[in-house]
């Protein structure tokens, strides 16, 4: 049965709104997880968690926040920038994310802000109405 | 965990749920300061105690390969107070359990009344150091500990024999 994205939103919203404690217009499309709505670590395998229950599917953590096993890679990171090859691994990993503005300057330090709640949602709606 | 704060399992289902025992006593001195005169067990140290029970449960349920450590409260509520001379039993169950980590629900009770709703998330920390190393034998569940499971978990195997 699909589900529209702006249901997958509302949702994530939920999840969100729970997961990190926070009010419910924080979280906005644009919003990055890491910086503006202060998740850590350990959030993201709560967030996970939750949305398997709130979707009843499996979530690999590595395929909706791939970065960390590109950024343990010496061959896709040097001088603290992600390499042509990291970027391209990056790029491979993250299809439901725009990295457009992020290839012009790949400082590892920004690949925080990669992760939105609108990433979340496009992964969500590829991974059930794809 | 390096102490020993829940003094004994009454049931246990591996990978499932787990009730735990706790006695109250004024004999616990931090009881005597919190507070003079009305003496209460202190929110953390009732946070403790569900930690440990789940915590176990976590850690049997990949047979004590995982450091499991308390990573995360995600939710806490209490609604009465736990006094001196009370016996508290701790129901923990797993919620979700994955290589990384694993989130589990609880309630603690005094007989049938409800005194705490407790959600708690357990990371296996090997598996989120981003590649650092943590010493090989496995600190938190040390020998004192696995004894709590003493005829819980062996008995369990026992019977599965028979």
């Amino acid at each position: 049965m699909a589900i529209s994205r702006e249901e997958i939103f509302k949702k994530v919203q939920d999840v969100l709104v729970d997961a990190l404690g926070l009010d419910e217009e924080d979280v906005t499309e644009e919003a990055t997880l890491m910086g503006d709505l202060g998740a850590e670590s350990i959030d993201f395998l709560d967030i996970v968690f939750r949305l398997e229950k709130t979707f009843n599917i499996k979530v690999p953590r590595e395929e909706l926040f791939p970065a960390e096993s590109v950024l343990n890679n010496p061959e896709f990171v040097s001088g603290g920038k992600l390499t042509a090859k990291g970027l391209a691994e990056l790029k491979a990993r993250m299809p439901h994310t725009d990295l457009s503005n992020f290839a012009k300057d790949p400082d590892v330090n920004k690949i925080a802000d990669l992760f939105t709640v609108g990433a979340i949602v496009n992964f969500l709606d590829a991974k059930l109405n794809g | 965990m390096r102490w020993i704060w829940i003094d004994k399992f009454l049931e246990f289902e591996s990978g499932k749920r787990a009730v735990a025992l706790k006695n109250v006593t004024l004999a616990e001195e931090h009881l005597h300061d919190h507070f003079p005169g009305f003496p209460v067990m202190p929110e953390c140290l009732i946070i403790e105690a569900m930690a440990q029970t789940a915590g176990i449960l976590v850690g049997q349920a990949r047979n004590f390969q995982e450091k499991v450590i308390l990573a995360k409260i995600k939710k806490a509520v209490f609604y009465h107070y736990v006094r001196p001379g009370d016996t508290i039993t701790l129901h923990a169950q797993i919620e979700s359990i994955s290589p990384e980590a694993a989130s589990t629900e609880g309630e603690i009770r005094r007989g049938q009344e409800l005194i705490a709703r407790i959600s708690l998330m357990f990371s296996h920390i090997d598996k989120n150091l981003s590649g650092k190393r943590f010493p090989e034998e496995n600190f938190v569940f040390t020998d004192t500990f696995c004894s709590l499971l003493d005829g819980f978990v062996q008995q369990e195997s026992s019977e599965g024999r028979s």
